[in-house]
Order: structure tokens, then sequence, then C-alpha cells
């Protein structure tokens, strides 16, 4: 089930994806409303982290195409945020908690301006509201895990946006950064900002998200959560019914023949 | 004097180096980088042909191309060939530096460069390689004045660059979401460090600018958690390599290049062993400290 | 011309001797390369190379003579602890395995020209033959100096092919052979003293600068002819023989010619073809099977073409114009009239008048064709709940793909349809 929505904030249109020429995504349709904190939720290899990379451009795809605020994503930027897994970084890089928070501000430079007093004071206050204040000068390595990821969140905050996509943000991460963190999240959303979220764990749903996006593949549904989260739909998507779909994936990454045809 | 001019020159080879290859040690890219410096060898034996031995600068960015080419190269070959990434790297930068010798060997009589050089340059004869004027006014020796020239382009690119080298080399995922161009700036980087490598290549070699690329900054990677600092450090310890090194290279009567990445291994071993944070003997300060404790 | 002719009539036994040290030095080296090059190590190899030359100035320097056998004992030594202080550096410190990698091989290499400019200044008449080390000459390899090489050579093979089940395991999956019980670390420490030897033996030929070429690039070229690994090191051998045949021939020829680029050069050049002309693996291979896959999707199309108008006048045996077909799956009139011909002598189509139409087979085919796009697209609206009119575009790429297999189970879980999700109807065959 697929709820049609007036104004979405982020429209999907038959989005289909392929990682080295395997269809990873087919042909996927849903839409978001503003203000909601929706979970993208499906079993190991749906394609979440592949959905939301290749909403932000990260990866490119194969078909459909994607409006956010009702335009192009690179007419609107700077109005989105995207927190990518903790563990694609390099955490021996030399920064410290601060310059991270910072880079969240590049995208409001350009390349020739740098930072000034006004992105450090912002960046500041976002360190104050994931509870890092006092980690400013701390070197990343030397982070714990819920620490890292707040500091992807505080850099996120920085970024001002109106949009933020979160790739597993509550993976390896302690029960009282889990807490801080959908405090945070949910502090964002009364203020009419809306969150995406790819999400693991099936038991904390119904608690964090107004709003679930199921997907294996393709979309099994999208549309709030009382309505989605059902037994029903939960395993339409954990259900495992793929071997076609694969069985064609396979063949099509084997002979090298795009899902497409152009 | 001589040892004035040889140790600047050192010195610039080492900086230029020495600060782009700090991105390229954080980006885990140190083995292309390593086949850049090798694969420049044709373009400059090409170059040398054409411009009579006087190598123009225009001459020298041909040259570079070389080694912006061969990234090129192994790229098509891995994704193209789906060859895997390393074994794209050594085929590609050893038929290039093979390619490279053959042409010194066929144009020994036309071409200035000499096999020994081409691995441990000849540092020692910049001094007499005088850029004379037509005037008749002695400038000083050429290769610093070319060497200078790419500092300062390369300095140019790392601070204008710097927040995007940065993002990119950190979180290219999110790099590309704020809309940064990350194949740019690698391609950029790719090109810069084949025109330092260019170079550098009369003074210390097609190999030993591997040391100056790689070895340099891991270094100073070991002594701060600072990206400014890592640059900084990289040029004080660049400056004291080429010192040192210009030293025991007239005390050993030895290759001067040579000498100089023995004094690199030198300051990275002190740098290993007694390290604040990240040395040895810091941690196995530290463990005694625990067991200590309890 | 002539020097060709003595070259490979092998009559000489200074020939003689050469040929066989290059082919069995390339040969060793091209081997044990093949397992570094499945391990994904293969620039490991490029470190050894250049670590191995202080090792070989510093036996000079102590025991004051170029035997052999001391050299080849220096150089293990420092090649081996090369590799031990990549894996130390990056275990003990935040410096990753590449920059490990290249600062390891840049230091142990200055170390060996500070030690060699040392040697050659110090002027010590025996030292001429160090540098050789350096570039490679093959035609150094006579007398008692083959003997040695060509022992080590014959060791390296015996035991990789003792050895070879457990190689292949551990450079295929080290866990599952821990899992198994075989001692990993063992075989690691084998195979890098194996790989050690080899470059030890390798630069003689080729020079420490080009090592890794001998080692990576005779594997990496095989590996596109084969999938067997038992295949693809026999291949690599040859490959490395023959450029080992090469280099000793272009060291006859020319004795000023340092002997390893032409070597890399040969080596290279068999590797670029396997890239491009190997069967199936190949990039041409794989550019001419993706035209075929473009020429089948579009006779295919052609035959839908019919069917579709057929199925919209009710009659199939009307003869259709080229402008007709064309325009129906906006095709351009070249590539339609291919389509055609190829078509007409598969016999799916005939020709009269210049009007075509499809043949008894023809309409089976194109059923064939149109049955496995709708069963196609009401898998994905029915089953995976996909939008009916997006299906429309994906099916047109896949009905080109499925399989009777596939086609089979499509069937049994939509459980035998007769329409799809446009209304239209499923042929029955």
């Amino acid at each position: 089930m697929n709820e049609d929505i007036t104004d979405p904030i982020l429209e999907v249109h038959d989005l289909t994806v392929s990682y080295s020429r395997k269809p990873v995504l087919w042909d996927i349709d849903f839409s978001l409303p503003k203000g909601c904190i929706a979970g993208i939720i499906g079993p190991n290899g749906a394609g979440k982290s592949t959905l939301i990379k290749s909403i932000m451009g990260v990866i490119p795809s194969s078909s459909g195409y994607i409006k956010v605020f009702g335009q192009t994503l690179d007419a609107v930027r700077g109005r989105v945020s995207y927190v990518p897994q903790r563990e694609s970084v390099d955490w021996d890089f030399p920064a410290s908690v601060l310059d991270v928070v910072l880079m969240g501000r590049y995208g409001k430079l350009g390349l020739l301006k740098n930072t000034n007093k006004q992105d450090k004071k912002i960046a500041l206050e976002c360190l104050e509201k994931v509870g890092l204040q006092d980690y400013t000068k701390r070197q990343i390595s030397q982070l714990s895990g819920g620490q890292q990821q707040r500091v992807f969140l505080a850099r996120a905050l920085a970024q001002e946006a109106d949009l933020y996509l979160m790739d597993e943000p509550f993976a390896g991460v302690d029960a009282a950064t889990e807490k801080a963190i959908i405090e945070i999240l949910r502090d964002m959303a009364s203020n009419n900002k809306t969150i995406i979220v790819v999400h693991h764990d099936l038991q904390s749903v119904v608690n964090y998200f107004d709003w679930v996006i199921l997907i294996n593949m393709r979309l099994v549904a999208s549309g709030p959560t009382q309505e989605v989260f059902n037994n029903k739909l939960i395993q339409e998507a954990y259900g495992g019914k793929l071997t076609l779909l694969t069985e064609i994936g396979n063949i099509l990454e084997k002979r090298e023949i795009p899902p497409r045809e152009k | 004097m001589i040892a004035f001019w040889i140790i600047l020159t050192g010195s610039l080879v080492a900086i230029s180096s020495g600060l782009l290859g700090s991105f390229l040690i954080l980006r885990k890219m140190s083995m292309i980088g390593d086949a850049i410096s090798h694969a420049v060898l044709p373009g400059i034996v090409i170059a040398f042909l054409i411009s009579g031995n006087r190598e123009p600068l225009s001459m020298l960015l041909g040259a570079g191309l070389f080694g912006l080419l061969s990234t090129f190269i192994i790229e098509y070959l891995h994704k193209k060939a789906k060859l895997q990434t390393d074994a794209a790297i050594g085929v590609t930068f050893t038929l290039l530096f093979a390619v490279g010798i053959i042409l010194i060997s066929v144009f020994a009589g036309k071409v200035d460069i000499d096999q020994d050089c081409v691995l441990y340059g000849e540092i020692a004869y910049v001094p007499i390689d005088l850029w004379i004027l037509d005037t008749g006014t002695i400038m000083g020796p050429r290769p610093v004045y070319i060497l200078s020239i790419v500092l300062v382009l390369v300095v140019l690119f790392i601070t204008t660059g710097y927040k995007y080298l940065k993002i990119s080399t950190f979180d290219p995922a999110f790099a590309t979401a704020v809309g940064i161009s990350t194949s740019l700036w690698h391609y950029l980087l790719m090109g810069a460090v084949s025109i330092t490598t260019v170079a550098s290549f009369e003074s210390v070699g097609a190999i030993l600018v591997v040391a100056f690329l790689i070895g340099l900054p891991a270094t100073a990677y070991l002594l701060t958690d600072s990206l400014k600092k890592m640059l900084i450090i990289t040029i004080v310890l660049g400056v004291l390599i080429s010192f040192f090194g210009y030293w025991l290279a007239y005390w050993l009567n030895a290759s001067i290049a040579g000498s100089m990445t023995v004094v690199l291994g030198i300051f990275f071993a002190t740098a290993f062993i007694f390290a604040s944070n990240t040395g040895i003997l810091a941690k196995k300060l530290k463990s005694k400290k625990d067991v200590i404790a309890i | 011309m002539d020097d060709l002719i003595t070259f490979f009539s092998f009559s000489d036994p200074n020939i003689r001797y050469v040929v066989f040290g290059s082919i069995l030095l390339a040969a060793s080296s091209a081997i044990v390369g093949c397992f570094t090059l499945l391990k994904k190590k293969a620039l490991v190899g490029d470190a050894v190379a250049h670590s191995v030359l202080p090792g070989v100035c510093m036996a000079f320097l102590f025991t004051g003579t170029k035997n052999i056998s001391f050299l080849i004992c220096g150089a293990f030594f420092t090649g081996w602890m090369s590799l031990l202080l990549i894996d130390y550096i990056v275990a003990h410190s935040k410096i990753k395995k590449d920059a490990a990698i290249g600062l390891v091989l840049s230091v142990f290499f200055g170390i060996g020209i500070v030690l060699l400019t040392f040697i050659q200044q110090s002027g010590n008449a025996s030292q001429s033959g160090l540098d050789s080390f350096i570039f490679g000459k093959a035609a150094a390899l006579v007398g008692s100096d083959l003997i040695t090489f060509g022992l080590i050579a014959i060791i390296l093979l015996i035991v990789v092919s003792v050895f070879f089940k457990s190689l292949t395991l551990v450079s295929f999956d080290e866990n599952f052979a821990k899992s198994l019980g075989f001692p990993v670390r063992g075989l690691d420490m084998l195979l890098t003293t194996l790989t050690v030897l080899a470059v030890v033996t390798g630069i003689t030929a080729v020079g420490v600068v080009l090592m890794a070429a001998m080692l990576i690039t005779p594997g990496a070229a095989a590996r596109y002819w084969t999938d067997n690994i038992r295949t693809m090191v026999i291949i690599a051998a040859i490959f490395g023989a023959i450029s080992g045949i090469l280099g000793a021939y272009i060291s006859y020829v020319a004795p000023s010619m340092p002997t390893g680029p032409w070597m890399v050069v040969a080596s290279s050049f068999i590797a670029l073809v396997s890239f491009f002309l190997a069967p199936k693996k190949g990039i041409l291979a794989k550019w001419v099977s993706n035209n075929r896959n473009k020429t089948i999707m579009r006779e295919e199309n052609t035959l839908k073409a019919f069917f579709h108008l057929g199925e919209r006048d009710g009659d199939f045996t009307v003869p259709r114009s080229m402008a007709i077909l064309a325009n129906k799956r906006r095709m351009g009139e070249k590539q339609l009239r291919k389509s055609l011909v190829t078509l007409r002598s598969k016999g799916f189509v005939q020709e009269a008048e210049g009007h075509w139409m499809l043949t008894e087979t023809g309409m089976q085919n194109a059923a064939r064709i149109i049955k496995l796009h709708r069963l196609w697209e009401l898998y994905l609206t029915n089953y995976m709940h996909i939008a009916p009119d997006h299906v429309h575009d994906d099916a047109e790429t896949i009905e080109h793909i499925i399989t009777p297999e596939i086609e089979n189970e499509l069937e049994l879980l939509l459980g035998y349809p007769g329409n799809d999700p446009h209304k239209q109807k499923i042929p029955r065959l």
C-alpha cells in the first residue's frame, strides 16, 4: 500500500538502482509528508542504504526520478542533510570533534570562503544539542561508537537543513546514546523538520517512527506506522519470496545488460 | 654555498611531495602515488628528447600528463577489464617504467639521463645546473626555480582547496551529498602529484620521491591528531631531513637522495617508538600504569 | 637476421644456459606471484623487490666477495625483514597497509642506494656487477651463478607443487582453511618465503625495480583465460617463460641493453592482449556479447511488432510494410531491415513484394516473447505490488532473458494466468 500525499517533501518515482549491473531496487514509488520521522525498514540486503544513497545522488539510478521540495536535488542541496554509516569513514583521520562538525557548514561556503565565527558558533550549538560540548577538541579516534554517532548528528544539524537522511544511526550504539538521539529527532520533527532513518531493529519501530517505508528490493508499503506496520506486510517484506527477482538480477549482472533498455 | 643549494632543493622536493602525500596516505592511495612516480618516466624522457635537455616548464607539464594518464589506465583496467586494483596498479606502472628505461637506453646519446640518475637522481649536480639569462646574468640553479614554482602551485592548490580536499578525503559520501565533485578533486590531486614527481625527478629520482611522498607524511601522521599540524610538521621535517641527509651523504661519500631517505627512516623510527599517544613506548608505559592502578 | 637464427637454433651452449635460466626464473616468479595475486597482496612483492637491495650490498660489504650464495642470503634477510616490518607497523600504529608498504619500500631502497653508492666510489674493483642487480642482466646468468639460481627456481617449483592444494585454499579463503585445521600462519610464512626467494632470484634477470611485474603480470594475464587455478598457474608460467626467452634474446643481440625492461614489456604486452582478447572475460569478448544481446533484442522486438499489429487488427496474416513496422517499434529503417533479413534466414518471417509477414514458427516465437513479457508484468504487479505503469519498461528488457525454467516458475507462481495487468491476453503455447 502506498499513501498519496499532497505537497510531499520527498517524491520518489519509478526508481531502479543497480550495483555493478545487478539491480538492487526495482521501480520504487513513494512520497513522504513534511514533519514526520520515517523509518526505512527491511531485511539485510533489501537495499535500504542503497535507497537513501541514490536519493542523495551518491549512487546513480537506472530509471525514475526523485523530487525534493518539488525540485531536483541539485537545486535544493542546501536543505538536505545526509548522515552516512559510521563505518564508511576512517576514524583515524586527524581531526577533532569540532573539525568534523564544521564540515557541515562547507556546503554553504563554496570553494573560496572559509569558516568564520558564525559557523563556529553554530557548530558549538549543535555539539551542545547532542551533549558533546565538552569534547570539542577531542580527537575523533578516541570517541566511543555512541559519541561518533553524535558527532555525525551534530554535523548534520550544523547543515541547518529541512530534510535529513540517516543511514543506520542506531547501529552499534549504547542505550543512552540511542535515547538521546531519538529525543533530538523528535525535537527536530516538532520544529517541522523531516527525518528519514534507515533502521534495522523491528522492536523499536512503533516507538520511534510515525511513518514506515517497508522495502525489500521493491516497495512493500509506505504509510503511517499504525497502518503499515502490521504482521501481514512485515511478513511480505521479510518473507523471502524474492528468488525469481534475484535470479533475474543475477542474469542481468552476468550478461551485463542494463535493467532498462535505452 | 653548494650545500645551501642542495639542501634547499631537497627541502623544496620534500615539502611539495610531503604536502600532497599527506592526502594520499589519508585516502589510502599511497601505491597510486608510487605508481605515478614511476609512470612519468617515459614522459620525462620524451620531454628531454623534444626540448633538447632544456626542459621548459611546458615540457614538464607534458611529462606530468603521463602520470595522470597512468591513473586513467589503472581505472580503465579496473572498471572495464575488471582487473583487481593492485594488479592494475602493478601492471601499469611497471610497463610505463620499463618503456622509460628502454627509451633512455636507446637514446643514450641524446638524453641527459642515465639509469642511475633515474633511481636516485643527481641532486649533487643541481648547484652547477645554472639558469643563465641572455644577458649573461647567472640567476642560480635552474631546478631551484622550477621546484619553487611547483611548490607555490602545490601550496596554492592545497590552501584553496583545503576544505574540499579535507572533506572528500574524510567522508567522500558526505562530500558528494553536499554537492562536491569528489572525482574532480581526485584528479586534481593526482595531477598535482604527477607534476611534483616530474619536477623532483632530476633531484631525487623516481624511486626516492616515494619516500617523501609517503614516508614523510606518515611520520608526521604519527606525531599529531590535527590535519593542519600534520602538514606543518611535514614541512619542518622535510627541511630537517634535507639538512641532515646532505651531511650524512657528505660524511659517507654516498648518494645524497639515498642519505636523505635514510634520515627519514631514522625520524620515522623515532616517531614510531616515542610519539606521544601512538608510540610503542607510550603504549608500554600506559599498560604498565594500568597494571599498577589495579 | 643472422642473430635471430643463431639464437633460436640454441646451438651455442651459452645461449642455451641463459635461455634456460631466464625461463626458470621468470616461470617460478610467475607461479609464486599467482598466489600473492589471489590473496590481493600483489604489491607486497614490489616492497620485497625494493627491499633486497640493502641486503645484497650488506652481504657484499661483509664478505668482500660477490659470491652469489652470500648475496642471496643478504637479500633474503632484508626481504623478509621488510615484510615483517610492514605488518608490525600496521599492527602497532594507525598507519595503514598501503602507506606502510610505500614507506618500507622507499626507506629500504634508500638504504640500499646509500650502500651501493658508498661501495661504488670506494673504488672496490669487484663491485662492478652489483648494479646488474638493479636493472637485471640475463646474460650474466652463466656458470655457477646459473646453477645456484636454477636450483632455487627448481626448489620453488617443487615446493609449490607439493603444497599446491593448501596454498590454493589459504589464498582463497583463509578463515575456512583455519576452521579445517590448516596451519594458516605456517602456510602464510611459507608463501612469504617463496615470494622472497622468487624475488631474490628474479631480480638478477629483471632488476629490482621491475621485479613486481614478474610476479604480478603473468598471473594477472593468465586469470583471463581460465577459472581453474591449476590451469592459471600453468598459463602464468608459460607467459613468464615467453618473456624470459625474449629477455635472453635481447641480452644476446644488444649486450648493453638492460634485459629487465624488455621482459616486462613482453609480459605486459601479453597481459594487455589477454585483457582485451581473452574469450569471455576479455573486453572485446564482452563488447561482442553486448552487441549480440542488442541484436537479439532487436530481432525479438521486431517479432513483437508483428504480433502487436496482429492483435490490434485481430488478424495475424496481414503483410506489413517496413514503414508500418518501423513506426510500431520506433526503430531505424536500417536496423529494421537487418533484423528482418536475419529473421527471414531463420525462417521466422517471409517477404512478398516488399511486405513482410510472420511464418508459423515466427508466430510461435513472437507469441513466446509476448507471453514472457506479460508474465513478468503480472509478476511485478501482483507479486511485488509494483505500479502497473512502471512494469512495462522492466518487462521490455526482462522478456529477452527469461529462461524456460524461470518461465515455468512464473506460470506456477501466478497460477497459469489468462491476462496481464493491462488486460491483454497471455498467449497460450
